[in-house]
Parts: structure tokens; sequence; C-alpha cells
């Protein structure tokens, strides 16, 4: 499987993030998304016509949307999958125009109503937290149970990297322990903004 | 007007970036850039033209008199480097936070782990630190370090030489080991455009042997390092750098750091810096 990559984008983050938790190997095509819009490039645009990453292909099938990508991943991994992914998939994937815009606006100067998307992403924060909080009196951390799932896969990326949008995490500590439940899974890898738990070299 | 920080050149634009006019912040105030044909413009608020160079793949400006050149890096003029225009990342820190966090060795483990740096290797063995009068310039040579993943051409862990030179307050230039020709320097450049003198816009840039990465992989590598900073940048307390001893001890890790002060104190250049003791 190839996946076509940007290093600081949130959603191939995503991909990565899976692929890893699972032993699943990628190979990773680097894309120049910043500042080469190589991502708009006519190669890339004959790949996923819509002009976004990430982009997975699996022999003939060329998936772009991050959601499916988690699907094919955990094909046979039912493991990973809940019947009540679909939802936390969709609150994933709204993150993208709160969070990950304010993100990509303090990062990379992209153009947006910084306050507007600022306001969603606390909104977000808060149904998360409160859910969390809900999961954590059942004695669960995860989204959808005890196990985590395609859904907190999803959701994990724009969450973790709210605070390089200007958006802080300090009010909101069932999505830290969420965070770090997440970042002790076993073969978790980071991405820059996300950095790993270290090890103490004598554990106390 | 203050001579001691408007004299100085400033990156505003990667030249290859450089499509519309637009505006961006110099020293907290607005400018205007763009290109009509070949040649680059910049003009204050009041639409005075301010001086340009080219240099580097970047556009650079002065919102002041400036009394020397900009700097060259005649290395990077060697045949067969490629030349790395890496883009800009905005952090809301210091540009003299940003250069100093540029200059440090220790903070290779714990931030840029298993590429930089790794535990239990994360002592900085001691190095030569000078501020040299002839040019004006902050130079720390004989810096050792051991890196897993060096560069995007390296092939596993080897022990890396570094230089850091501090040409002008807001620039730093990093030769460091080459991987795939010993004997050579890589150069990795720091150009920190101050918006504000708590918030920056970086624009790194590297003119490097490397025959085998493709562009993007190389832009992607140094992203990726520069963005593992940038959260730590946007934490630092006190948000200005301090120039003075104060609560802040230094160890000897630090000599680049404690010179790099002393110089901006030296040259009274204070734009993100606080003088008081913290």
């Amino acid at each position: 499987m190839i996946l076509y990559d940007y290093v600081l984008s949130a959603s191939c983050y995503k991909v990565r993030l899976m692929a890893a938790l699972l032993g699943t190997p990628l190979t990773l095509r680097a894309v120049n998304f910043h500042p080469g819009r190589e991502h708009k490039s006519p190669e890339m645009l004959a790949l996923n016509p819509k002009g976004t990453l990430p982009i997975l292909t699996d022999g003939d099938t060329v998936l772009t949307d991050s959601a499916d990508i988690l699907r094919h991943l955990t094909a046979d991994h039912p493991e990973w999958r809940s019947t009540d992914d679909d939802r936390w998939l969709a609150f994933a994937s709204a993150l993208n125009a709160s969070l990950g815009l304010a993100r990509l606006h303090d990062v990379i100067g992209y153009d947006a109503d910084i306050d507007k998307a600022r306001a969603a992403g606390v909104a977000a924060l808060r149904t998360l937290e409160a859910h969390l909080t809900e999961q954590r009196f059942d004695g669960l951390i995860f989204l959808t149970g005890s196990k985590p799932t395609i859904a907190d896969i999803a959701c994990f990326p724009n969450i973790a990297l709210a605070p390089d949008g200007g958006v802080s995490l300090d009010p909101y500590p069932s999505v830290r322990l969420w965070m770090r439940a997440i970042r002790s899974l076993p073969g978790f890898i980071e991405m820059p903004g996300i950095h790993r738990l270290h090890e103490l070299a004598h554990p106390v | 007007m203050n001579a001691a920080i408007d004299n100085h050149w400033y990156p505003v634009a990667m030249i290859s970036g450089i499509d519309a006019p637009r505006e961006t912040l110099l020293l907290g105030k607005k400018i205007s850039l763009g290109r009509d044909g070949g040649a680059c413009w910049v003009k204050d608020a009041t639409g005075t033209e301010l001086p340009t160079v080219e240099r580097f793949g970047h556009l650079w400006t002065s919102p002041g008199q400036p009394n020397r050149d900009l700097f060259t890096i005649p290395e990077a003029d060697s045949p067969g480097r490629r030349l790395v225009d890496v883009g800009s990342v905005k952090v809301k820190c210091s540009p003299l936070r940003a250069v100093e966090n540029f200059l440090d060795i220790a903070h290779f483990p714990f931030v840029h782990t298993d590429i930089l740096g790794a535990e239990p290797h994360t002592e900085v063995d001691r190095y030569d630190v000078k501020i040299r009068e002839e040019v004006d310039e902050v130079w720390a040579t004989k810096v050792k370090f051991y890196q897993p993943q060096a560069a995007k051409s390296a092939a596993g862990g080897i022990t890396t030489e570094y230089m850091y030179r501090v040409p002008a307050p807001t620039c730093s230039v990093l030769y460091k080991t080459c991987p795939p020709r010993p004997g050579e320097w890589d150069i990795i450049t720091l150009f920190v455009q101050p918006l504000t003198d708590e918030w920056c816009e970086v624009w790194p840039w590297m003119a490097l042997y490397d025959d085998d990465s493709t562009m993007s992989e190389m832009v992607s590598f140094q992203q990726l390092i520069f963005m593992q900073d940038r959260s730590i940048l946007e934490n630092q307390l006190p948000r200005k750098l301090p120039l003075d001893p104060g609560m802040e001890v230094p160890t000897q890790a630090d000599m680049t750091s404690v010179a790099y002060r002393r110089w901006l104190k030296k040259i009274g250049y204070t734009y993100g810096a606080q003088l008081v003791a913290a």
C-alpha cells in the first residue's frame, strides 16, 4: 500500500498512526503540500481530482477519504471496529473545519475566520469532554468502549494538535486522559506537535 | 526608530512563492511586497520603497539604512548542492527565542527523539564558542553529537559535527556533517522574520548534498524537525529573551546561547528581548 503523505497533515497522520498500531507496512510518498502545493499538480490530480491528501493506493484501489482509508486498513481487524464508529468518524471529519483550520491558519497562514474556527473547535472539545467523562463514569477510557477503535484514531490528531491553532487543551481533563491512553498504545508513533511518552530510565 | 534594530536585513518572503502582491508585518509594522517582472519590491505603510536584496532564495528588506551588505554563505555556491526552499511556519514566540532554540543541541534527544538525538546519548561535550569581533558574528565550533538520523540522506546513527554561526540577530546558519560526502558541510539555515516582538515567521532554507532524496522528502524532513520545535517555543517563559542573567541558570551546554545573548546586548538588539532580570 502506498500513502501519498504530507508530514504535517493531521489526516495523513491518522493513516500513518492506524497502520503503525496494526503493524501494517506502508510505503510513504512525500508530497510537498506546503510550500510546493504539489497536491494540486497534474500528477496528483490525476490520482485524486479533489486535490486533497491523504491518498492511499492498494493495487487498483484508490482511496481519498481518511475515514474510508481507516475502514480499509481495518477490514480484517474487527477488534478495531465498533457499531458506534460512524458517528465519531463524522465528528472527526468536521474537526477539519474548526481545529484543523485554526491550525493551518496559525502555522502556514491559511485564510480563515479564526475566531469562528476556534469557537467551533471549543464547542467540539466540550462535546468530546462530556462524552469521555460519561465513558469514565462507566470505567471506559475510549470513545466507544474499553478498547480503541478507528473512531479514536480518527478524532485524535486534530484534537491533540489543537494548541497549534491557539486552542488550549487545559480545560479538558477527560480528553487529556484519553489522549494519554492513545499515546500509551503499543506501536504508537508521534507527529510534530504530538510528543511520545518518554520512558522513565528508572521506573518508579 | 532604533538604528540598532532597524538597520538589519530581514527575510520577508520566499522568492518562488511571490505571485500576487501581499501584506505582511515586519517589526510590528505593516509592509507590502510583490514582484514586477523579474524584480521584487517592498514598501512600507506610507508607500515608500524599502531597500531589497534577493539572496538564498528569499527576499530581504530593511526598514532602516543597513550599513553593510546582507551576509553571504560562500560554501552554498559550490556546485552539486541542492537548494531547498522549505517554506515558512508562523510561531508565537520571540524571534530571538526561535534563533536560540536553533542553536541548542541539548534538546535533541527529547524533542527530536530518534532523529536528531536519542536517549541515553544526551551529553553535550565541550565545544568552542566565540564572538568574532572582526566580522561581528557569533560562532560555535567543534560541536559533536550522536544522531540516529542526522539528515534525510543518513542511513543510520552517526556522530555529527556541527558549526553554528549567527551572522545577524534573527538569522542562524548551521554547518553540519554531510552523510554522503564526509569532508563537506551540509548547510541548514534559519531565517526569522520578526512579525512582532512575540510572533515570527520562520523561513528555513538548506543547501545540501543529497542525490537520492526527492525535493519533497527534503522539505518534509525539515518541516518535521521545525514543527517539533514549534510547540516547545510557544510555551517558553518568559516570552521575551532575557539578556541579563536572572532566574535562568545556564549550563556548559548553553555556551552558544550565553554568547548569543551577550552579543545581542553588546550590539543593542533588544527587539523580542527583556533587559530586566527575570
